[in-house]
């Protein structure tokens, strides 16, 4: 880093130097990072506090409290806020592996939606046919299996013939929406655009302690674990991150690059359809093309967010469904429209996106630089 | 014969939207850019044009037609630019993963336009969930001159709006910019390896923002077409759909040239509506519509195989680039 700003220096001479420079941070103490994205999160609160002032008029400070009662006013909204949390979590998690091996995976709503789907699939052609406890298991066994096949296959391509994978799997989350469509139609003559519980009537889990939301929570938990530890701590986590730092000296070590993609997709993928899995055979009994609801993308911003680490992940993943059910319960209070949380969460994206730039680089001002020089 | 020829119609009106997306893409990611907050710029164009084109038509002036074309385009132009702009400082400027950043910009672009499109919705008190801008509408509308004289010729090639045409001219400039000129040579140059542009004395920085803002503007017409011509001036939410990803898919059907995006656009317009021009039971309309992603899977596979060097998408796609980090 010294060098370059020598060079700089050395180049420009005579002529002034640029009014910014912008130099790397190396080693970034934890407390400024978490400064700075506190900082970050707390502009993007006011900015969205006076955006919902001017739409509703009310004052900054009912508003932030509507946004908690939504999220958090009684035992059913937390509950149902855990429920948001711990899914988003859940396909957080399975998107985090491929990322730190730089494997863009844009396709994990593709690979939840095939997960719920061949899940509603077991629950509507085996449904009553054979005992319910083994129908569960064939589910699960289904979920996993589609998700898992939604990302094996753009890993193969990736690992063979370098495919780009960004775009491959964005154009199976469409095949998935798809294909879920066609199961839409054939399951339900009436043409309507959900199928429900009255359709998938078999295969339920009984409720945990008469708690609808329980399983999914413990499931999660129990992942979240399972992903710190295996890439903290496993060879292949280490594999993963060697490859993605660079797969140049991944090859050089030895280490079968094809043969690491093709794993952690399709661990990836199988995560995903256990998501799936949990949408559609545990909690809502039923599936649409909106079963994921955009949470395939989400997931990729909390996992980036959060720096691809799982314990961080239950943090951003809690800031942003908390944003969520906050908006909403502020768009039901005041008549607007329900898309305000949509944009109240673009408008915190944007800041949490944008002061990673504060944390990786610092900006030198001019006059800065030259009182460095002369003490 | 009637219904061939109606069928090559809306494939025509429904594949435009699409051409205006893609060229946009198609610019866009010749300077390195991978923009998926393009179907976001697509809505925040579309509902852009229909605010103005909205107050437009409400102010209690009399209309006339040249007014009613200028006032949503230049609205939408300037939402979408503003889209765009935000896209290139956070990922130019700030050097934010371009993925993330585009994934945030679709969800704030469809939400906004929901949001402002619903609002809008509720201030007109009809009983009706939607918008209707059918005065301004016509003018977009209005068919070339002899399009009725003309028979099957007249109804195949000039009975659309102009943006229609508006749409292949802008892919054909672009497709002869890119490839004839310095310009274009300076932006492909930038999107292959930015170092050794920059290091030719190319302005990195200026074209990435350059072709990302003009590939938005580009797109965000795409959204003003779908609504002020498409659906007769009609904003409903969530209508436009899926288009904005594929448009995204036509990028790659088109293997990065607008011109060929021409005739992708039209065939894939033609498989979206597709099923319903031949017999088909209900349950098999998904799997047609499941076909230009299928194709587009099948297309990025082959130009992965094959490695021709002109149809590989642009080698520094995606990447950020620093000058210091060499």
């Amino acid at each position: 880093m010294n060098d370059v700003k020598k060079s700089e220096v050395g180049k420009h001479g005579q002529k002034r130097e640029p009014l910014i420079h912008i130099t790397k941070r190396v080693g970034v103490p934890i407390w400024k990072s978490i400064m700075i994205r506190a900082i970050a999160i707390g502009a993007a609160l006011v900015v969205c506090g006076v955006l919902t002032m001017l739409f509703t008029g009310d004052n900054p400070l009912s508003i932030y409290a509507s946004f908690f009662v939504g999220a958090f006013g009684d035992p059913q909204k937390i509950w149902f806020t855990m429920q948001n949390l711990v899914i988003l979590l859940g396909i957080a998690l399975a998107v985090t592996p491929a990322f730190k091996m730089k494997f863009w995976n844009t396709g994990a709503e593709g690979q939840v939606l095939a997960g719920g789907l061949a899940t509603a699939m077991c629950m509507f052609w085996l449904g009553g046919k054979i005992p319910d406890w083994f129908l569960i298991i064939v589910m699960l066994t289904a979920g996993v299996a589609a998700g898992m096949l939604w990302g094996i296959l753009p890993a193969v391509f990736k690992a063979k013939w370098n495919t780009n994978e960004t775009l491959f799997t964005l154009m199976m989350n469409y095949v998935a929406i798809q294909l879920i469509e066609w199961f839409l139609k054939i399951a339900d003559k009436t043409g309507s655009n959900t199928v429900g519980p009255t359709v998938l009537k078999y295969g339920w889990l009984p409720d945990l302690f008469g708690q609808k939301y329980l399983f999914n929570i413990i499931v999660v938990a129990a992942l979240t674990v399972f992903i710190y530890i295996y890439l903290k701590y496993s060879k292949h986590g280490y594999e993963i991150s060697v490859v993605g730092e660079s797969e140049k000296t991944a090859r050089y070590i030895g280490i079968n690059v094809p043969k690491v993609i093709i794993r952690t997709m399709a661990l990836s993928g199988a995560i995903c359809g256990l998501m799936g899995f949990l949408l559609v055979g545990v909690t809502s009994h039923s599936i649409s093309a909106d079963t994921a609801g955009g949470r395939g993308f989400t997931a990729i911003m909390v996992s980036w967010l959060a720096q691809f680490n799982p314990i961080f992940m239950v943090l951003t993943s809690l800031l942003l469904v908390f944003l969520g059910r906050g908006a909403e319960e502020v768009s039901t209070k005041f008549d607007l429209n329900q898309s305000f949380s949509d944009i109240v969460t673009g408008i915190i994206l944007f800041f949490i996106i944008g002061c990673e730039f504060f944390i990786r680089y610092k900006v030198n001002f001019r006059g800065h630089h030259e009182k460095k020089e002369n003490n | 014969m009637d219904i061939i020829i109606t069928f090559i119609q809306r494939a025509i009106m429904q594949g435009t939207p699409l051409l205006f997306g893609s060229t946009g893409e198609i610019i866009t990611e010749k300077s390195g850019n991978l923009n998926l907050g393009i179907p976001g710029i697509m809505y925040i164009g579309g509902i852009s044009g229909v605010i103005g084109g909205f107050f437009y038509q409400n102010s209690g002036v009399r209309l006339n037609s040249f007014l009613a074309i200028l006032i949503p385009t230049a609205c939408a132009l300037l939402g979408s630019a503003l889209a765009s702009l935000l896209y290139c400082f956070l990922t130019v400027t700030l050097r934010a993963n371009q993925n993330v950043t585009g994934l945030a910009l679709t969800t704030f672009g469809v939400g906004f336009g929901n949001f402002f499109g619903g609002s809008l919705i509720r201030l007109v008190n009809s009983d009706t969930p939607s918008i209707s801008l059918v005065t301004l509408s016509k003018a977009f509308r209005k068919p070339l001159p002899f399009a009725e004289d003309l028979g099957v010729f007249g109804e195949l090639f000039l009975s659309y709006g102009f943006m229609v045409y508006l749409a292949v001219i802008i892919a054909i400039a672009a497709g002869v910019i890119l490839t004839k000129t310095r310009l274009g040579l300076n932006l492909r140059a930038v999107g292959e390896n930015p170092a050794t542009a920059d290091a030719a004395g190319i302005n990195v920085t200026a074209y990435k923002y350059g072709a990302t803002v003009i590939g938005g503007m580009i797109a965000g017409l795409g959204g003003l077409y779908y609504v002020m011509d498409y659906s007769n001036g009609g904003w409903e939410n969530n209508a436009f759909g899926d288009r904005g990803w594929l448009a995204i898919a036509l990028v790659i059907f088109a293997v990065w040239k607008p011109i060929i995006g021409i005739i992708g656009s039209y065939l894939f317009g033609g498989l979206y509506i597709l099923y319903n021009y031949i017999n088909v039971s209900m349950s098999v309309q998904p799997l047609i519509q499941m076909l230009p992603y299928v194709v587009t899977i099948i297309v990025l596979i082959l130009i992965s195989i094959r490695k021709k060097r002109e149809t590989q998408p642009p080698a520094s796609l995606g990447q950020p680039y620093f000058r210091e980090e060499r």
